[in-house]
């Protein structure tokens, strides 16, 4: 059976999303392309429909679309940008992005919980941005999401996994596919973060400071594919300590 | 609107008699624990006690402090330029990769009240006054979309008489027929009249505090309602409770002690921010320039070397605030700034009154250094490997 990534009912081959901000609108098709992303993520604040720069005019055909929410400030205004963006014809798929704090854009996950029981009950493929925690992640679920999207690290700072023990706790405990989004700096941490078992790996600011941006995203491409096969094919295991040379249940057999 | 309760009396009787610590009436007081603590730290500042080892722990610093942005801004920082340079385009690219936001100020009105002795609007100085009407407001709101351009900036002189609350709130709900986002740059308001001009469209507003010196203040300003200093200063936060999104902070660099004066403003925008967390933060960096009938307005000790240091000291210190380079410095040198540190650059500027759409009625602010037109300037963003970005906002 092909291995696949179901969102929303939706089924995905790739397991990369690929963000589109913070690099030249011209390249985000060699981006798209290298890596092999299906689904794009953009800002809605972003689109311009009509107008010079447009984001959406310089994305390629045949990729799904997914619209962020980023600069609300509250479930309200995530809800009303989320609207917002199916009346342009951005489709049913959403990510939360709510934020109160402009210094960190750390996720505010009881405004997220509030919005996504909002918008997975219009009917939208409801995919929240949120700080790796179980209750906040079940009740996400309870609300309604599509799948969960912890952060690895804060936006923007590439410093990777240092969520690492509690993404895993989603990941053992959640039925929803987990998605990391959010810090992943290399193409090593999202190889990583695909052999924890993770569903997929959203990637932005790691490519866009990259030098030389369509040859990064195809690194993250070849690393999420490694991570994922280590991941099926089962991880050999590690041991923890050396083999004791007297084991402490020797006497059993005395 | 109904603002009786908040009616502030005509600026005359504010001489250089008037105590300028004094509110005057009608002026809200919301306290001042921010500016006492501003102030306090300022005052105790010393940019020559700061020694190269105090750079470079600053420099090695993820999060920096107020007191590391302090050692940023002193002059035994100046050999490590270079290295604030690079450190503030790592974070300018981390946190807003390579866009830069375009947007053109327009300027309503040019009548003023004040008499600020740098500045080519003040009352006492002879120029050409006027006042655009609502048709001529929307004729040049029109030629400026035409450009391409999505976010506006508008601006009036400080007069409360000749331009109204109402009258800019009106221009704010036209502006919203053909602009994504709206920025005010005009004299400072109670919270509630903040809260109209919001419900109107308005999402930004920058008010530059010329010095944080109140002493040098008092001296510069000897008349109208800017003469009071404490009601200017808290601008920012009474915009924040009148439900504004994000607000921008400058001084005018030359006017004091530019140090003490950079470090004033930094301090001034993290207290805000660690008060209110989901402010947008944005730092403008003005020098004095030449103005018309004195040409001893000029930015003395502020030189570019000085003053990309200040910028670097601001991305370093707040690498999330959005930074607005002016078209008060030359085009080469805004076009490299922008591949370094600042977020922001305005285009097709024009600072009279009425010379977008046609000829130009009131005399401008001041000499702007780079002419360029809109298209120029985007062109020069992207021929610097950024990309220009028109709309970065969405006013819900």
């Amino acid at each position: 059976m092909a291995d696949k990534l179901i969102l929303g009912g939706h089924e995905f081959t790739s397991r990369f999303i690929l963000g589109s901000g913070k690099y030249s609108l011209d390249l985000i098709n060699a981006a798209v392309h290298h890596a092999g992303a299906q689904i794009i993520t953009l800002a809605l604040r972003r689109a311009n429909e009509g107008g010079v720069a447009n984001i959406l005019d310089y994305i390629p055909s045949g990729v799904t679309l997914l619209p962020n929410t980023s600069g609300a400030r509250n479930a309200e205004e995530a809800v009303r940008i989320a609207r917002l963006s199916r009346e342009c014809g951005c489709g049913d798929f959403v990510k939360i992005e709510i934020m109160r704090d402009s210094k960190y854009l750390l996720p505010d996950n009881q405004e997220t919980i509030r919005a996504t029981e909002i918008l997975a009950k219009e009917g939208f493929i409801v995919m929240p941005y949120m700080y790796p925690d179980l209750n906040v992640a079940r009740d996400l679920a309870g609300a309604g999401a599509a799948c969960v999207m912890p952060l690895g690290a804060p936006i923007g700072t590439n410093k990777g996994l240092t969520t690492r023990e509690f993404i895993q706790i989603l990941i053992d405990e959640i039925d929803l596919p987990i998605i990391v989004d959010a810090g992943i700096g290399r193409p090593s941490q999202a190889c990583e973060a695909m052999e924890m078992g993770a569903a997929a790996v959203m990637a932005n600011t790691a490519i866009a400071t990259a030098g030389d941006i369509p040859a990064m995203a195809a690194a993250f491409r070849q690393a999420i594919e490694a991570g994922r096969t280590a991941y099926l094919a089962g991880l050999g295991r590690v041991r923890e300590t050396a083999s004791a040379s007297s084991p402490l249940t020797g006497f059993l057999h005395d | 609107m109904n603002d009786n309760k908040t009616e502030i009396v005509s600026a005359s009787y504010i001489t250089a008699e008037t105590d300028h610590m004094a509110y005057q009436p009608g002026m809200d007081d919301i306290g001042s624990e921010i500016q006492d603590e501003v102030i306090a730290r300022m005052n105790a500042y010393d940019a020559n006690r700061y020694t190269a080892a105090d750079v470079q722990r600053a420099l090695q610093r993820d999060v920096l402090q107020p007191e590391d942005f302090a050692a940023l801004l002193s002059p035994a920082a100046a050999p490590f330029l270079e290295q604030m340079a690079r450190r503030a385009q790592a974070e300018t690219r981390k946190h807003f990769g390579n866009s830069v936001q375009m947007f053109t100020p327009l300027y309503i009105a040019n009548y003023c009240e004040n008499y600020c002795v740098y500045c080519g609007f003040n009352c006492h100085n002879k120029i050409r006054r006027a006042k655009l009407d609502a048709k001529e407001i929307e004729r040049e709101l029109q030629a400026i979309a035409a450009t391409g351009l999505q976010e506006i900036l508008l601006l009036t002189g400080e007069s409360r008489s000749m331009s109204p609350v109402s009258y800019i709130g009106e221009t704010a709900r036209c502006a919203r027929k053909y602009f994504r986002v709206i920025g005010v740059e005009i004299y400072p308001l109670n919270v509630e009249e903040y809260a109209y001009l919001h419900a109107c469209g308005v999402d930004y507003v920058t008010v530059f505090q010329e010095t944080y010196d109140a002493d040098k203040y008092k001296t510069l300003h000897l008349g109208g309602h800017k003469r009071i200093f404490p009601y200017r200063l808290n601008a920012q936060e009474r915009a924040l409770m009148g439900g504004m999104r994000g607000v921008g902070f400058a001084a005018l660099l030359g006017l004091s002690d530019f140090r003490r004066d950079a470090f004033a403003t930094g301090l001034h925008a993290h207290l805000i921010q660690r008060k209110y967390p989901h402010a947008e933060i944005a730092f403008s960096c003005p020098r004095l320039r030449p103005i018309i009938n004195n040409d001893k307005v000029g930015p003395k000790d502020v030189h570019e070397p000085q003053l990309l240091q200040v910028v670097c000291a601001y991305r370093i210190f707040m690498p999330f605030a959005s930074i607005t380079i002016s078209t008060r410095e030359r085009a080469d040198f805004r076009d490299n700034i922008i591949g370094i540190a600042a977020t922001k650059i305005s285009a097709g500027v024009d600072v009279g009154i009425g010379g977008h759409s046609g000829e130009e009625k009131g005399d401008e602010q001041f000499e702007i250094s780079d002419e360029r037109s809109v298209e120029e300037v985007y062109d020069a963003i992207c021929r610097h490997g950024l990309q220009p970005v028109m709309a970065d906002y969405l006013y819900v």
